[in-house]
């Protein structure tokens, strides 16, 4: 059964079998690839998107449950803008960069719920994306400075959360 | 033959007559379907409501094109019973069904016909639905859209498929007087008390039933496995950290959230969003009022938020101090999207010491959810959470286990069967699902 969904503000329908991952759809039939296929089995983070504003494993979220949902993906994060953004590349926090979309859309996702998050409470939300350049350190760096700017009163990115 | 042979014939028949008589329900003649019915269009608005808070679409509706059509299959330990088709078809719907028969088959059980209908349709709650309210629901059935569908036919083993018997089931558990009023009791109170045990027949879920399927008195709301989704207790037996006050109540039932006890998913779901959904705010406070008092004892046991934090530290802290399988699974499965600063816990970010999958007798509900995910379809709207069918049995028991640990409670027995099971469940509705995509 086709599926109705929004991707970065873009209304679509695929129609795919009910069962196929949200991420192949996302890269494979809606040609979004900043999203990246990582551990396939949602343990590391790489494959993280918004669904209605919140930190979602694609690779094994079916598409049909996205359904009316409004998913993001880096790209559309990066259309909108996100203090995020500039501080990674201020902090020189990728290495290889594979993770780093899944990583940013957490860390998005995560300040959302924890304006002013404590090491405690980054360590506790990032722990689920794994990056295997050990780029933690700077990931928490980026974070920090992005939180420090959203609080310092900076435009707090808007983002459609819901259709 | 001896005079007291014939004697004990002539007894044998006059109660083998007697009995008949009892069993026997009359036909009511069919609604003359020229003569329409004309409803005022308030009445059926009501109606439309009340038929919310009744859920009645989620037991007779199979697909979205076929409203009211029945077919829904209710597996029971006699065979499988299926619903009926509810919409005002003349043949296979109520559509020639007079507001006499109408009113009887919510108050006695007894089709139109004058058969003995089975439990699965809660008339036993039904019966206390006043006679305004099943007029605003005749009207709004009778108003439907007729569907044409013949549901499956019941398939019930010998001696279950006889309905005369249902008659010595009426007789043992069925007390056909309405509920009354308790005027000691507030109006929003009694209110609710009228939609719970009435249209909304809560505890035809959330109580045990006895061995004949009908629900143990003794146990009213303990807690109960329907349709392999586990309805928790609402009675003061119910093991949450955080006892419900009136406004968690409320904010649950209306928007299937509680930051202190988790999100309505499964059947519940349902019951919030496609049923309560159309009750007014007044209804909802009221039904939150009546189920605060379910487990008025475990009122005033200290400040909820207090109470949560506390309770969130303590499962942090011995989360912490473990380094096994089940708590690196948290680590990268789970904790991303529960972890929850515990003087804030959030609906959205369902916290896992708190949530009454994890607190509950029975692993169900956890089990399914981590096995299936919640789609947008299934829970509330804008949360979804995928599903971790990857995991392997072993890890799901390691993860179970800690998240149990975690909360300080006994593990659960027999966890390897029950994912064996649900495995399969979520396997054969999976199949479903894709056999009808290919239609």
């Amino acid at each position: 059964m086709p599926t109705e969904f929004k991707i970065n503000a873009r209304p679509v329908t695929v129609d795919v079998p009910d069962d196929t991952p949200l991420l192949w759809v996302i890269r494979d039939d809606l040609g979004y690839t900043g999203t990246k296929f990582g551990c396939g089995i949602g343990l590391c983070g790489a494959c993280t998107v918004h669904v209605n504003g919140r930190a979602t494993r694609s690779c094994i979220t079916p598409v049909k449950d996205v359904a009316n949902s409004v998913v993001t993906t880096i790209e559309g994060l990066a259309e909108k803008g996100h203090p995020l953004l500039e501080t990674w590349v201020e902090a020189q926090t990728p290495q290889c960069g594979y993770c780093q979309p899944g990583q940013i859309m957490q860390a998005a996702a995560m300040l959302r719920d924890f304006p002013a998050p404590t090491d405690e409470q980054i360590n506790q939300v990032m722990s689920g994306n794994l990056c295997r350049c050990m780029a933690y350190v700077r990931i928490r760096e980026a974070i920090r400075m992005a939180a420090r700017r959203m609080q310092a009163g900076s435009a707090r990115p808007q983002e459609a959360d819901h259709a | 033959m001896s005079k007291g042979w014939y004697l004990a014939i002539a007894l044998l028949v006059i109660l083998a007559v007697v009995l008949a008589l009892a069993v026997w329900q009359p036909s009511i003649p069919a609604a003359d379907l020229a003569k329409r019915h004309s409803f005022s269009p308030e009445l059926v608005e009501r109606g439309k409501v009340l038929a919310g808070i009744g859920n009645c679409e989620t037991c007779h509706t199979i697909t979205a094109d076929k409203p009211y059509a029945g077919g829904v299959e209710f597996p029971s330990p006699f065979g499988s019973l299926y619903s009926t088709n509810i919409s005002p078809h003349p043949e296979d719907g109520i559509g020639r069904w007079p507001r006499e028969a109408f009113v009887r088959a919510m108050r006695e059980g007894v089709s139109r016909e004058g058969a003995h209908l089975y439990p699965a349709f809660p008339y036993t709650h039904y019966k206390n639905i006043t006679d305004e309210d099943l007029d605003a629901l005749y009207a709004y059935f009778m108003t439907r859209e007729p569907v044409a569908h013949t549901p499956p036919s019941n398939n019930l083993s010998f001696p279950f498929n006889l309905r005369f018997l249902q008659w010595g089931w009426k007789l043992l558990f069925f007390d056909p007087d309405p509920w009354q009023p308790d005027p000691g009791r507030s109006e929003q109170w009694n209110r609710g008390a009228y939609l719970a045990k009435g249209l909304g027949h809560c505890s035809a879920c959330h109580t045990p039933r006895n061995f004949m399927q009908a629900e143990k008195k003794n146990r009213a709301y303990a807690g109960a496995l329907v349709d392999n989704w586990y309805a928790t207790a609402l009675d003061e037996s119910q093991p949450v950290p955080v006892h419900w006050d009136t406004d968690s109540l409320y904010q649950y039932l209306r928007s299937g959230t509680s930051n202190y006890h988790g999100v309505a998913v499964g059947s519940m779901g349902e019951v919030v969003h496609r049923g309560l959904r159309q009750a007014p705010d007044s209804d909802i406070r009221a039904l939150a009022s009546y189920m605060e008092s379910l487990s008025a004892d475990r009122r005033n046991t200290g400040n909820p938020r207090q109470l949560a934090a506390e309770t969130i530290t303590a499962a942090q802290q011995r989360a912490h101090s473990e380094h096994g399988a089940g708590e690196a699974l948290y680590v990268s499965a789970c904790a991303s999207c529960h972890y929850n600063d515990p003087q804030h816990p959030l609906a959205a970010r369902a916290e896992l010491s708190l949530n009454s999958a994890v607190t509950a007798d029975d692993p169900t509900n956890l089990l399914r959810v981590v096995i299936e995910g919640v789609g947008t379809g299934a829970g509330t709207p804008i949360l979804v959470m995928p599903g971790f069918s990857t995991l392997s049995d072993e890890n799901l028991v390691e993860l179970a286990d800690f998240l149990r640990r975690r909360s300080n409670l006994p593990p659960w027995k027999n966890l390897q069967q029950r994912i064996g099971e649900l495995r399969e469940l979520h396997r054969q509705s999976q199949h479903s699902a894709t056999g009808k995509a290919g239609e």
